[in-house]
């Protein structure tokens, strides 16, 4: 049998086009079976790395660097099993989720291209292969953000779409000037060829690659397109790009960190951190102050992503940070995704898209309201939560370098996120008047939900797996 | 203080506009010589000019991509624009410009077919094909003579998705005996020519998409 | 100085040229020919580097040809997302939050 490798890039690239086929609204089941099929190629996968190593995939039989190569480690196996597990639930989600209508038409394709495009993100090791995975997972998040929207979805996607391009650029750029100074871009060639002096060039190219992976991550300042775009696009759409798309470009910074631009790292180091403070604390302040829910849930995304970025000053042999970023990344996925999709159930049994509209939520939506509780324990950082396993890392790598303000801000930020998932909580126990309306939610909804919170506290207690896992051909 | 933060902001990219020359004077010579390579193994790639070799052969996995980019902005065109199409002008009637539409479509269809076979020896191929094909579509759409697209049915789908679907079918087709987009020496020559006649097609449509699904019929 | 280096630093004003334009600019129609202009400044770079000791080099121009495409299917979807604005709306501009 063929490499997996492959085919988890081939497969949804041809269920995604005959989805289209199908006519718009259509390919659901599709989907499903596909995203079934793909996660069963990514154990695979894991199985192969596990007893073999890392792989790398020669396309065309001409190799690197005339050709284009894909490869993949114990880091690329966690991030595709992490896509096909959340993608596949949030299909049976969003399967349930979309009445038809404008929001839903060609929503199957264009997920469907997102996830070829992430995992042709995590497979790839060309830097001007990973700019064109980066379009198409760029252009497939705006198109999702802005189907069938309003003027202010719209808006929003706007924004998204001018960030995500100038990011693009930036990367563009730096890989012209890459190419420019070494004739290749191939990632296995490059990294013996970038030395502790390299050309003016290659510092710039650098920069422009970090700038432009940043402003895609939303790192704080950059993070302005995403609460519209996130708080503003159908439940499991935010739920997809809060979860998925944003860790997309964070492997990508890490991948390069770690790799051939190892020799620059030590110049940049300290930014992304004391961005990242600022992240953790100001997004947790604005998700505290507002009246909607996604948009809640959006700016925790905006102070859940600062904690990733903590980690750069850290990096160590002993790999402590590298396993605590890592885990934190999957940790947020799972609950992240888990909160929107409890939020797009509440909106619909509600009617609209306010925490106050959360009222008797404890009377007719305990299971969902238990999978929100459970996705907050995650954020907050609670035992045995895969998020507690990923911030009690992240505190003992600090702790272990004498970096006593990193632990305090990760602490801070565990109690900015009780008090914003406790505002939901609590106005979820109130009793709501007999009349009120309620509107029924189908059942797959909630129990999508649940899965994916479960999946997120019961991390903790396989988190071990994942470290083992990422020691594989581990970057450092 | 908006205005200071403006000019800040042109200073730095004026500032970065001369960092970057400063550093392309500074470049070394560069290590590896793909030229080389891509010369050495011409022979092996089935078409006669380099670019086109790179294109579909060496880098092809590249062109695969790109295409599905193409294929997703027209999606995401058609999930945001309504299904009766967004208001436009007509050229209501304008005789003259009618009649140079329709003389010019046949010639830009021959001009189109002209590039794609030119792309085998020359800068040609596909995509410039493709992109002459809608370009002809779009100035008939203007000069009125064809009426705007407006929600795509399954014969168009198939049209719209159906060079890309080659490609992926080559692709895949290729893992039975090899790896992805490994040629058979002696086909890569027919499978090429194959996937580019589908792709003139295609990108065509897609690309006339991209400006015809905009306006849909007033009624 | 040869061509190619001229073409390389003519792409880097250009593309610092697209970058504040889509940073500073409030139309919408203008933004996204800034962001064309900014693109083509880093084609021309790319082209412009590999050629510069005047030899000819195809997966530059291979690799170029891609980002055209794909800045078309952008270009297009940012058109897309504009008009449609503009026709809910009225507005050629996003407002409100600071638009970076």
């Amino acid at each position: 049998m063929t490499d997996p490798l492959v085919w988890l890039i081939v497969l949804p690239l041809v269920w995604a086009s005959v989805a289209f086929l199908l006519g718009p609204s259509r390919g659901a089941r599709l989907a499903v079976a596909g995203l079934g099929f793909q996660l069963l190629l990514a154990l695979d996968l894991t199985r192969m790395l596990m007893t073999g190593g890392p792989r790398r995939y020669a396309v065309g039989g001409w190799g690197a660097p005339l050709g284009i190569d894909l490869f993949a480690d114990g880091l690329s196996a966690i991030m595709l099993l992490l896509v096909q597990s959340i993608a596949l639930l949030l299909a049976i989600y969003a399967r349930s989720y979309f009445k038809p209508g404008a929001a839903s038409r060609h929503f199957w394709p264009m997920m469907g291209f997102l996830v070829a495009g992430m995992n042709a993100l995590f497979l790839a090791a060309d830097l001007f292969n990973v700019y064109v995975t980066l379009e198409l997972v760029g252009l497939a998040a705006v198109g999702l953000v802005a189907a069938g929207g309003e003027a202010a979805q719209l808006a929003a996607a706007l924004r998204y779409l001018f960030a995500t391009l100038v990011g693009s650029g930036a990367y563009l750029l730096a890989v012209a000037l890459v190419y420019g100074t070494y004739g290749t871009v191939a990632i296995e060639t490059l990294a013996p060829l970038i030395d502790a002096r390299p050309p003016l060039a290659v510092w710039l190219a650098g920069a422009l690659m970090l700038a432009g992976l940043l402003v895609k991550s939303a790192l704080f300042p950059f993070h302005f397109w995403l609460p519209p775009a996130h708080g503003g696009a159908p439940a499991p759409v935010s739920a997809l790009l809060s979860a998925l798309v944003v860790k997309a470009t964070f492997y990508l910074i890490l991948r390069l960190w770690l790799g051939p631009f190892a020799p620059l790292a030590a110049a940049a180091v300290w930014l992304p951190s004391v961005l990242g403070c600022v992240a953790i604390l100001w997004g947790s302040i604005m998700a505290i102050r507002t009246r909607r829910l996604k948009l809640l849930v959006a700016y925790s995304t905006v102070a859940q992503l600062g904690y990733l970025f903590l980690i750069f000053p850290l990096l160590a042999p002993d790999g402590i940070a590298l396993q605590a970023g890592v885990l934190q990344a999957v940790a947020h996925g799972l609950a992240k995704s888990a909160m929107f999709a409890a939020a797009g159930v509440l909106i619909i049994a509600s009617g609209r898209d306010a925490v106050e509209g959360v009222a008797g939520a404890a009377q007719h939506l305990p299971l969902t309201l238990f999978a929100f509780a459970l996705a907050g324990v995650t954020l907050m950082g609670l035992p045995p939560s895969g998020g507690f396993l990923a911030k009690w890392l992240l505190i003992d790598a600090a702790l272990l370098q004498g970096q006593w303000w990193l632990a305090a801000v990760v602490i801070a930020g565990g109690l900015l996120a009780a008090v914003y998932v406790f505002r939901v909580l609590r106005q979820a126990f109130l009793i709501v008047p007999e009349n009120a309306v309620i509107a029924p939610v189908p059942r797959v909804l909630e129990w999508a939900t649940f899965v994916l919170a479960a999946a997120s506290v019961l991390l903790g207690l396989g988190g071990m797996e994942i470290v083992r896992l990422l020691g594989v051909g581990a970057p450092t | 203080m908006r205005r200071l933060g403006r000019v800040g902001m042109a200073l730095v990219a004026g500032l970065f506009a001369l960092t970057l020359i400063v550093a392309l004077f500074e470049l070394p010579e560069p290590v590896v010589r793909l030229a080389d390579e891509v010369a050495a193994n011409m022979p092996a790639s089935g078409v006669e000019h380099p670019v086109t070799a790179v294109l579909l052969n060496f880098r092809g996995y590249d062109t695969l991509l790109e295409i599905a980019v193409l294929l997703l902005a027209l999606l995401a065109t058609l999930a945001v624009v309504p299904e009766a199409g967004l208001p436009m002008t007509e050229a209501d009637g304008e005789p003259v410009l009618q009649t140079v539409a329709q003389i010019a479509a046949p010639l830009i269809v021959l001009a189109a077919f002209y590039l794609l076979w030119a792309g085998a020896h020359r800068p040609g191929g596909a995509f410039q094909a493709g992109a002459v094909l809608a370009a002809g579509a779009v100035l008939l759409r203007l000069a009125g003579v064809v009426p705007g697209w407006v929600r795509p049915g399954s014969r168009l789908r198939a049209g719209l998705a159906g060079g890309f679907l080659v490609f992926l079918a080559v692709a895949a087709g290729l893992l039975v005996g090899g790896r992805l987009l490994e040629y058979p020496e002696d086909a890569a020559g027919v499978l090429i020519l194959l996937i580019e006649a589908s792709l003139t097609f295609s990108l065509g449509l897609i690309l006339a998409g991209l400006f015809l699904f905009h306006s849909g019929d007033r009624t | 100085m040869t061509s190619g280096m001229v073409f390389a630093a003519t792409g880097a004003v250009l593309f610092a040229m697209g970058v504040a334009g889509v940073v500073l600019l409030d139309h919408l129609m203008r933004r996204i020919l800034a962001f064309n202009l900014m693109g083509s400044g880093a084609f021309l770079v790319l082209v412009g580097t590999a050629q510069r000791d005047g030899s000819v080099d195809p997966v530059p121009q291979a690799m170029v040809l891609t980002g055209i495409v794909v800045a078309v299917a952008a270009t297009a979807l940012a058109i897309t997302l504009a008009r449609r604005l503009y026709t809910l709306s009225g507005r050629t501009e996003l407002s409100g939050t600071d638009d970076d």
